[in-house]
């Protein structure tokens, strides 16, 4: 029909608060839609049978008791990862340094286990590593924030290029200890002693997924219900808040930078002396990347990054199962994480929106 | 008024945020060649409706009839094509541009600065503007930003020109100069819808009154038909009192002094020039001055939040003993037992975290009691968040949401509530009811009231100058971060008041 002039048919609305479980409803269909939309372009691209490859995924990630534990123990590094870059974020300092930390931290215990192996007792090897690896990253994150701090740089670039010197400097590390010479790697260090191996505790997986709930509870306590966690937010929402109470915007920055830098560290001495029991350059696998994307979608939640890193971990194993299960390559993997990351964030859109069509539309076409 | 031809003409207008009903149902005629004054408190929507009729939001219900056709306005270009234009409180103007590339920005067609020039020169000679087309934003006052912004309108060939607030900002003089070229406009046919706050220039410039409430269309009237007790009135919804209490100061005692005090900003602009004065125990000092000439500056030297070139700032405790303030922090000048209270400006962006809660607000003066030195104590702040929220009749919905989620006199309610609650001897507040409606306003005068009855030193930094008279013991002018004088609040009025704000100017 013809309208004198052309209304919108539609139009955003910003909603006012909204309660958490109509939030809730709108993420699962986010998540039902990505699927059916997975569905759809795997029947199209590949002819196979969705359902068979959602099957798939879900085993590629709990198939086996095994694969269980592993894709546990994965959801426990990354759990670790963003719970560090948390506090710094929420302080609304960009710290994208969580991979050089990491790295630095990792670097600082296999610096030990390759150094100290034959002069010291295994106990205390592993203490100087745990002391050392936290420290590590702790100084690689407090750089940053000294410059934020003392001159007012940007975070954003300053933690991003100390990514780049931490895996130079692995790189060059790699090549001082490699194993054997020439091969442009370390190995696994001690493999006959095993000195500097963090002890297992029931079994090989379980030591990280403790650390990891140890580290929850305690940012959850830290962030909640501590002088610290109140100057954090205070300072995040605004400085001249913080500076109006008197709260010290400089020794917060560098303070929380300190935690988030340690955590870090300490995230690297599991990947190190937990898991690989060697350290490459991409030993953390963008983990400090991946992180950021956790802290963000549980809305620097504790609790809520238990499922958000849970679900990510879960995709991405998935994915690269129904890629060797299918003969698909990585890259449809890829597609599938994408589409179903794509409406997990999207789906914030819809929480923070609505579309309300016009009312009186049907009046006047009638 | 029978004959007169409708401009616009709003039919059962709605619109709605969320759950918050902004407009509900509103009808309101605008007539050709008439100034209408649009009229109501704090979030009764006058901003809202107006914004639809700019093209800024869309009407969820209602139409909009413009010269006898309906309109459907769905951007600000929509808005002009129709010929209506709107000022806005903040203005939107790029500062490094000069005038006359603010006016033409956006415009379609060939850029012909000088043609654009020519035109802006008539539009000025008409209504009696007074614009240098040349000269950058940023080197312009508020009056000025504000002449370049009607003149945009104008430009674009507005014949309704809306205009939110237009007169806070300005002193009485350049108010008084606005309005003459309101009336210019007038004559000229055009129509001029001006949402304000100030009875008094309702009464000089408007013929007719529109008053909303919460949302809806109350009355309208011919202005010369009413006064301001019956507007009030229809405003609020119940009868107000429109009378500033000033009570005899008891006792005056020195608290603070102020000596040679000179602050130099970053880019070494001076802030403020060599001031010196003395704040009294139990006396309201009122703080005038054109917005920018130091009155931010000041506050927030005593507070310990600027760095100040030279001077001294000394406290005066109840015994005698004296303390210097200067070169401490907020947090050393709390340990040394000076009980101050500062209700900032920038009520969300300083005095409050907007998306804290009330309770958690309420912490950030105390956050630091508590018997554990690691913990917080969250019981005491929630008892004050309740105190506050009952016996300043704070509306929200309950002590955990967000503050940013109130309206305007609620936040600042919340925010007074906590400065006044440590008792303090020496209170400071800017602007304190700026952007607050009749009842909201009167409220914070008699908070403030009872701090002075109770012995506190009070700073008040007004804009309002009526009320500035009103209310304060003595009133403290400043121009250009120098003192022009301290006057008694008894024996002056507001015109004396704005030429001091503007003596270097004329000097």
């Amino acid at each position: 029909m013809e309208q004198k002039v052309k209304e919108p048919r539609y139009h955003i609305v910003k909603r006012a608060d909204i309660n958490g479980k109509e939030a809730w409803i709108i993420r699962v269909v986010a998540i039902l839609s990505a699927l059916l939309l997975c569905a759809i372009i795997t029947m199209v691209c590949t002819g196979d049978n969705p359902i068979s490859i959602f099957a798939t995924i879900f085993k590629g990630a709990f198939g086996t008791q095994r694969k269980t534990w592993i894709t546990l123990q994965y959801v426990a590094v990354l759990l670790i990862i963003s719970l560090a870059l948390t506090p710094a974020f929420k302080m609304q300092f960009w710290n994208v340094g969580g991979e050089g930390q990491v790295l630095m931290g990792g670097l600082a215990a296999a610096t030990c286990m390759i150094t100290l192996a034959d002069k010291l007792p295994n106990a205390v090897v592993i203490l100087l590593m745990v002391v050392t690896s936290i420290l590590a990253g702790a100084i690689w994150g407090v750089i940053p924030a000294l410059f934020k701090a003392m001159w007012n740089t940007n975070e954003t670039l300053s933690t991003l290029m100390m990514n780049y010197i931490a895996t130079q400097l692995v790189a060059y590390f790699t090549i001082v200890w490699e194993v054997p010479k020439g091969s442009g790697k370390i190995g696994i260090i001690n493999q006959n002693s095993n000195v500097g191996w963090l002890p297992n505790v029931g079994n090989k997986y379980l030591l990280s997924i403790i650390v990891a709930t140890v580290v929850t509870i305690g940012m959850m306590i830290y962030l909640k219900y501590t002088k610290h966690g109140y100057e954090i937010e205070v300072v995040g929402e605004s400085q001249n808040t913080a500076r109006y109470v008197g709260i010290s915007v400089e020794k917060v920055i560098i303070r929380t930078m300190l935690l988030s830098g340690a955590i870090c560290g300490l995230a690297g001495l599991l990947l190190v002396g937990g898991i690989n029991h060697t350290i490459t350059t991409t030993i953390s696998d963008g983990q400090g990347f991946t992180g950021v994307m956790v802290s963000w979608l549980a809305k620097f939640n504790p609790i809520a990054m238990i499922f958000t890193s849970l679900l990510i971990i879960f995709m991405g194993r998935g994915a690269s199962e129904i890629s060797t299960a299918f003969e698909l390559n990585q890259s449809f993997a890829d597609i599938l994480t994408g589409i179903i990351l794509f409406f997990i964030i999207g789906c914030e859109f819809f929480i923070r929106y609505k579309i309300v069509a016009r009312k009186d539309l049907g009046k006047e076409n009638a | 008024m029978e004959n007169r031809e409708v401009a616009i003409s709003l039919r059962g207008i709605t619109k709605s945020f969320g759950d918050v009903t902004a407009n509900s149902n509103v009808n309101l005629d605008v007539y050709k060649g008439e100034i209408l004054s649009l009229l109501g408190e704090n979030g009764s929507g006058k901003t809202t409706l107006m914004n639809m009729l700019a093209g800024i939001y869309y009407p969820d219900a209602g139409q909009i009839i413009i010269n006898g056709k309906e309109a459907v306005i769905r951007s600000p270009r929509d808005a002009f094509d129709l010929g209506i234009g709107m000022v806005h409180q903040h203005f939107k103007l790029i500062d490094v541009f000069n005038a006359t590339e603010n006016i033409i920005l956006g415009l379609e067609g060939k850029l012909n600065i000088k043609e654009a020039e020519k035109r802006i020169k008539e539009i000025c000679d008409k209504y009696g503007f007074e614009i240098n087309t040349k000269k950058k934003i940023y080197d312009m006052s508020v009056s000025e930003k504000q002449t370049v912004e009607i003149v945009k309108v104008l430009y674009r060939g507005a014949d309704i020109l809306i205009l939110d607030e237009p007169t806070a900002v300005l002193t009485p003089q350049e108010t008084e100069k606005l309005f003459n070229v309101m009336r210019n406009m007038k004559h000229d046919g055009k129509s001029i819808v001006i949402i304000t706050h100030k009875l008094n220039e309702v009464q000089s410039i408007s013929d007719r009154v529109a008053v909303l409430r919460h949302g809806e269309f109350i009355n309208d009237m011919k202005t010369s038909k009413t006064n301001a007790q019956e507007m009030t009135d229809m405003m609020v919804g119940h009868s107000v009192s429109l009378n500033i209490e000033r009570p005899e100061p008891v006792d005056p005692k020195p608290r603070i002094t102020v000596e040679n005090l000179t602050v130099v900003d970053e880019e070494g602009l001076v802030k403020l020039d060599d001031v010196s004065f003395t704040a009294n125990t139990g006396e309201i000092l009122g703080i005038a001055g054109i917005s920018g000439c130091g009155q931010k500056e000041l506050l927030r030297a005593i507070a310990g939040l600027e760095i100040v070139k030279e001077g001294k700032i000394t406290y005066i405790h109840q015994d005698g003993r004296t303390e210097e303030l200067l070169g401490k922090s907020p947090r050393e000048i709390s340990e040394l037992g000076v009980k101050l209270s500062f209700v900032p400006e920038d009520r969300l962006g300083m005095g409050l975290v907007g998306n804290m809660n009330l309770a958690d607000n309420m912490m950030l003066r105390s956050y630091r009691n508590g018997k554990s030195r690691f913990f917080t104590e969250k019981k005491q702040p929630r008892e004050l968040a309740r105190k506050v929220v009952d016996k300043l009749q704070v509306a929200t919905p309950s002590i955990d949401t967000p503050v940013r989620l109130l309206s305007g006199g609620n936040v600042q309610k919340v925010l007074v509530g906590r400065e006044i609650s440590s008792r303090p001897k020496v209170l400071m507040t800017a602007y304190a009811v700026r952007g607050l409606d009749i009842s909201s306003s009167y409220q914070i005068y008699d908070l403030i009231n009872q701090q002075k009855k109770r012995g506190a030193a009070v700073l008040f930094v007004g804009e309002d100058l009526d009320v500035l008279v009103e209310l304060c013991d003595r009133i403290l002018v400043l121009c250009g971060g120098k003192v022009t004088g301290i006057v008694d609040g008894r024996n002056t009025d507001k015109y004396t008041l704005g030429s001091m704000m503007t003596q270097k100017g004329e000097a």
